[in-house]
This record gives structure tokens, C-alpha cells and sequence, in this order.
């Protein structure tokens, strides 16, 4: 293939060598422009197949580019590129799924402004983040701190810490209802017989005002073992002489952790916090199947934003203010990414 | 010292599961008496795990969700250490703004755009159908970004050497970065697994049909069902983590080293 271009361009080349030869001899003004022309194409083909052979060489390197990134690329922008841009738009109209659709304006967002159910989602969602981040943060760091170090049994305690994590919600929260129950759990047995709590006072760990902490308190459970692996590969980017070092000062364990530790994971802190935040936001599952019921309806007291998102769309159709809440819910997710990402440049600086 | 925080730690981890465990075979009865509790009881009642799979088509939801999660894995792994080889390793045009087009979702919820994603599915008849599922969570962002990570560890110059040596971009792939990947595949392997085998929301916005649901919703429909059958709902909780529990121990020994060199720490 290659060799039969270059005969090609060979053979093109002689022939505008030649059309020069007779250019020189030819007197004629008009024959000469019609020489330089033809030359000029003939030229131009020339580099047209050189340039071709080129290109198609980088071309095919594209191509196998693309050819291993395209299975991937296909189905992501279909089902979630498209998703997402559809998501913004839809914000701003009022669609039911099935008539045609009216845009809005920022009607919907006025709306939630003054909506009472929506509000109490987006304080509970709140005071849920604010709870669950730092506890999750402090206790998935402890255990991993206390699991780096050269102790006996090391991986097996690594292993169970990592349970609760890939244990599904549905079966684990059916565990927590039990163990939790107000009035025959083991738990509220302790107080009464080992605190002495009154029967009365016993708390209602699924209602009320109690629910919030009960969601904060199983979420810490659940997935501090799997930041205690984010940390744990943190602990062992710190190189041992820091240690060495400070051993040497007379450093004891609290300002080994506090000098050293503590700084040298500062990038592994910052991930955390904010996959743990952007986490958070999301919570849904363990609010519908802790504190929902039977039928999974969530009370004022308990409900969150991804529920309002559910309920809008699911029950009762209406997308547009669905979506509206969903972007209120993403909005919220960049500005801490964002404080976030600052608040680490300058940290840098 | 240190052994007595990690028991403590220990057991506040382990008491559910255990409680879960002795709860499943006892009756309703015994459940919930404490004084005095014991976690074998007398006679085990382990014709709970019998009565399970036939008071709900628990087999069927078992099928659906092994083929479910089979499938994604499959495909994840492989559409995901595919695309991240070409990020990591090749050059060509728009490079940037692809990768940029991952990152961005990573960093957003999914139930931000799970209403326009379940229209869009209805629209191509793909509601109600065990297909739309693995469409769902076979191509996520989170994938490509965690093998392209790994991928940026490895020398450029093994790539360059085999390249030299005549092997062409899909055999480098398959003989070099693939073999090299365990860590990276184990993890993701383990998430994967454990994210589909786990999912609630999904299965419950796409999936209607009885037939179709996956376990997750069927141990949910049971416990809604029977809520005062505690031993019941116990033994198909114990069922139901038995498998995802199973891939990460046999996983789990590449999972820090995994988690560590896919830049995961940040």
C-alpha cells in the first residue's frame, strides 16, 4: 500500500519536473500561466497523498484511542450525560411525564422557598451532614491509627471493621430496628435495668426529635471502616524516619500523632471530608428503612432532600419541582466542594 | 491498652451481625428475652432458613440479583480498565474534555439526575426490565477514574518498550496493564459488587414486577410483610449478606494496596 503511494508520488513529481523543463522553452504568456497551473495541481496532489499517508497513520492511532475508550463513552453518555443535562433543564418547567412540556421560569424555586415539608428536608439534611462528618472523620481515623500499628490479629480486625460497610442497608437496618427497639430492644433493656432510666423516659430511638441522631449514630457505625481503609492507606504514605526522627526528639505518642500524623495526612483528611460531605447529601435508604415506617413514608422530623426528590417524582409527578430540589441538593454539593477546594489552596499556600 | 479500645471496637462492629446470627434461628419468642440471653438457643429453629424460600419467591430474587451483578461487574471492569488504559496511555484529540466529562459526574449525585435517567429509560421501554439496571451502574465515572489512576502509576516505559518490541495497543493492554492490575480490579471488583448487590433505590424505581425484583427488595417486601416474624427476617438478612461478605474476604487482601495506589487517599 505504502509503496505503490510513493510510486504514485514519484511519478507526480517527474511529471512537474518535466512541465518546469517546458515551462523554461515556452515564450508564450498564456501557455506559461496554463503550465504554472497544471504544475501547481499536480503539486498539490502530490502532497495531498504524502500528507494522506501521514494523516491516516495518526488517524488509525486515534482510532485505537477512541476504540478502547468507546464501550465505556457510549453507555456513560447515554445514561448519564444526557441524564444530567436533562436534569438542569427540566428544573425549570413544570412536567408531569406525560403532557408536553411548559417551562416555568424559576417558579419552582420560589416555590420551594415557602414549601414547609421542603425546608424541614433541607434542615434535617443539614443538621445530619454536620453531625455524621466530623464523628465519622474522628472515629475512622482513630481506627485506623489504632490498626496501623504492629498488633496481633491486625488484618482480622481490619476485615470485621470493614463489615458493617458492605453489609446491605436493608438487612443491617433490620438489625438496628431490633437492637434499638423502644420498648423490647436490648439496648433500651440496658438502660432500665443497668442505668436505671425510667420506663417513661426510655428513649424512641425512630421518632421524634431522637431520629436524627439515631440516622447519625448508625451512619458513623456503618461506614467508618471503609474511611478507615482511605486512612489506613494514607498511614502508610508516611515515611517511618518522620517517626524515627521524632523518637530521636523524645516525641511521645500524643506528639507523634499531633506533629506528625495529623499534618502529613492532611490531603487524606481533605478526601475524606469531602466524599463524607458530598456522602452525607445523599442520604436516603438508611432514613426510609431506620426511621420510615413500614410503609416508608417518612414523617416531618425525618425526612430529607433525596426523599422530597423520591416523592416528588414518584408519587406524584411533578418532575419539574423534582428536579428543582434535585438542583438545590447539587447546588449545595459544589458549594462545599468548592469551600472546600479553596480552603486546601490556601492551606497549600 | 490498645487491645482493650480495639475489642471494645470490635464488638460494637460485631454485636449486630451476631445478634443477627443467633437471632435467625430462634424462635419469636426468644428473640427479644434478655434475661437470661442466650445466643444459642436450646432448640435452633433452622427450619427458618427453609421457611424463608418458600413464604417469598426468595430463589427467583436471588437469580435476578447474581445475573444483575455478574453482568455489571463484567462489564465494569472491563469497559472501565479499557477506557482508563487509553486516558492513562494513549494520546488523541479531546482527551481532556472526556476525562473532565467523568470527574464532573463523579462529583455529583446520582439522585441529582435519577429522575430524567428513569424517563429517558421509560422512553426506550426500558422500565421494568432487568436490562435497565445494568445500564444503570455497568458505565459509571467512578470506575474509569479509579483504574486511570492506577494506570498513571505504571512506568510509561514498559508501554513504550512493548511497543518497541512490535506489540500493538490491545495486546499491551491485555498481556502488560491487565496482569498488572489486581489491586486496582480487586477494589473495584469489591465496590462494584457490593454496590449492586446492595442497591435499594435503583431496583426500586425500575423494577415493578415481582418476578424481576432483586433481593434487596424482596428481603424489604418481607420485613414489610411479616415485620413481627423476626427470626424469618432474620435468616433472609443472613442470606442475603452471605455473598458480598464472601467476595470481600476472598478479595479483601488487595483491597488497602488497592485503595492505596488509585490515589483514593486524595
Amino acid at each position: 500500500m505504502n509503496e505503490k503511494k510513493a510510486a504514485r508520488v514519484k511519478k507526480l513529481e517527474t511529471e512537474a519536473a518535466e512541465l518546469m523543463q517546458k515551462l523554461q522553452g515556452e515564450t508564450d504568456i498564456r501557455q506559461k500561466q496554463k503550465l504554472i497551473a497544471r504544475r501547481d495541481s499536480i503539486q498539490r496532489k502530490a502532497t495531498t497523498i504524502k500528507n494522506n499517508r501521514l494523516i491516516s497513520r495518526e488517524a488509525k492511532r486515534q482510532l485505537i484511542a477512541y476504540s478502547f475508550i468507546a464501550p465505556n463513552f457510549i453507555g456513560f453518555a447515554v445514561f448519564t450525560l444526557i441524564p444530567v443535562v436533562f436534569a438542569f433543564i427540566l428544573a425549570f418547567t413544570n412536567w408531569d411525564g406525560s403532557n408536553p412540556i411548559s417551562f416555568a421560569g424559576f417558579a419552582n424555586f420560589k416555590a420551594l422557598a415557602t414549601d414547609t415539608f421542603f425546608l424541614a428536608a433541607l434542615k434535617n439534611t443539614l443538621i445530619y451532614v454536620i453531625g455524621t462528618v466530623p464523628l465519622t472523620m474522628v472515629a475512622s481515623l482513630a481506627l485506623a491509627v489504632v490498626l496501623n500499628q504492629k498488633i496481633r490479629a491486625r488484618g482480622l480486625f481490619r476485615t470485621v471493621a470493614f463489615f458493617p460497610y458492605v453489609a446491605s442497608l436493608v438487612a443491617i437496618t433490620a438489625v438496628w430496628g431490633m437492637i434499638f427497639h423502644p420498648s423490647k430492644g436490648p439496648v433500651n433493656y440496658l438502660l432500665l435495668t443497668v442505668f436505671g432510666v425510667a420506663q417513661q423516659e426510655l428513649p424512641k430511638w425512630f421518632s421524634g426529635s431522637l431520629v436524627l441522631f439515631t440516622l447519625t449514630l448508625f451512619s458513623v457505625w456503618k461506614y467508618m471502616g471503609y474511611y478507615m481503609v482511605i486512612y489506613l492507606a494514607g498511614l502508610q504514605g508516611i515515611s517511618a524516619e518522620l517517626y524515627e526522627a521524632g523518637g530521636l526528639d523524645g516525641a511521645n505518642t500524643w506528639q507523634k500523632f499531633r506533629f506528625i500524623t495529623w499534618p502529613q495526612l492532611r490531603a487524606t483528611t481533605f478526601f475524606v471530608v469531602v466524599m463524607l460531605t458530598i456522602n452525607c447529601f445523599k442520604v436516603y435508604d438508611i432514613a426510609v428503612m431506620l426511621a420510615g415506617g413500614g410503609d416508608g413514608k417518612l414523617s416531618t422530623s425525618a425526612t430529607v432532600l433525596v426523599y422530597y426528590i423520591y416523592q416528588n417524582a414518584f408519587n406524584y409527578w411533578k418532575l419539574g419541582y423534582s428536579s428543582a430540589v434535585a438542583m438545590v441538593l447539587f447546588a449545595l454539593v459544589l458549594l462545599i466542594t468548592v469551600i472546600q477546594f479553596r480552603y486546601e489552596k490556601k492551606l497549600n499556600a | 491498652m490498645v487491645y482493650i479500645i480495639l475489642f471494645i471496637i470490635t464488638a460494637i462492629m460485631i454485636v449486630p451481625f451476631l445478634w443477627m446470627l443467633s437471632a435467625s434461628i430462634k424462635t419469636n419468642r426468644e428473640v427479644f428475652v434478655m434475661d437470661p440471653f442466650v445466643w444459642i438457643p436450646e432448640i435452633p429453629k433452622w427450619d427458618n432458613y427453609i421457611k424463608i424460600w418458600t413464604k417469598i419467591p426468595l430463589l427467583k430474587f436471588v437469580q435476578n440479583t447474581v445475573l444483575l451483578t455478574i453482568v455489571v461487574t463484567l462489564l465494569q471492569i472491563f469497559t472501565s480498565s479499557f477506557a482508563a488504559y487509553s486516558f492513562a496511555k494513549l494520546e488523541f484529540k479531546n482527551k481532556n474534555a472526556l476525562f473532565f466529562a467523568y470527574i464532573a459526574t463523579i462529583a455529583m449525585p446520582w439522585q441529582v439526575y435519577m429522575v430524567p435517567q428513569f424517563i429517558m429509560m421509560r422512553s426506550m421501554g426500558l422500565n421494568d426490565k432487568l436490562l435497565a439496571m445494568i445500564c444503570l451502574q455497568a458505565f459509571s465515572a467512578f470506575g474509569v477514574f479509579m483504574m486511570k489512576q492506577f494506570y498513571a502509576g505504571i512506568p510509561d516505559d514498559l508501554c513504550e518498550a512493548a511497543r518497541i518490541d512490535g506489540m500493538n495497543e490491545y495486546r499491551i493492554y491485555a498481556r502488560i496493564m491487565l496482569p498488572l492490575s489486581k489491586p486496582a480490579l480487586s477494589t473495584l471488583i469489591i465496590f462494584t459488587f457490593v454496590n449492586t448487590w446492595n442497591d435499594y433505590l435503583g431496583p426500586l424505581i425500575y423494577l415493578k414486577t415481582e418476578t424481576k425484583k432483586t433481593i434487596q427488595l424482596g428481603l424489604r417486601m418481607f420485613i414489610g410483610q411479616y415485620s413481627a416474624e423476626y427470626g424469618l427476617i432474620m435468616a433472609g438478612s443472613v442470606v442475603s449478606l452471605v455473598p458480598v461478605i464472601l467476595v470481600f474476604l476472598c478479595l479483601q487482601k488487595y483491597f488497602v494496596e488497592g485503595v492505596a495506589s488509585t490515589g483514593l487517599k486524595g
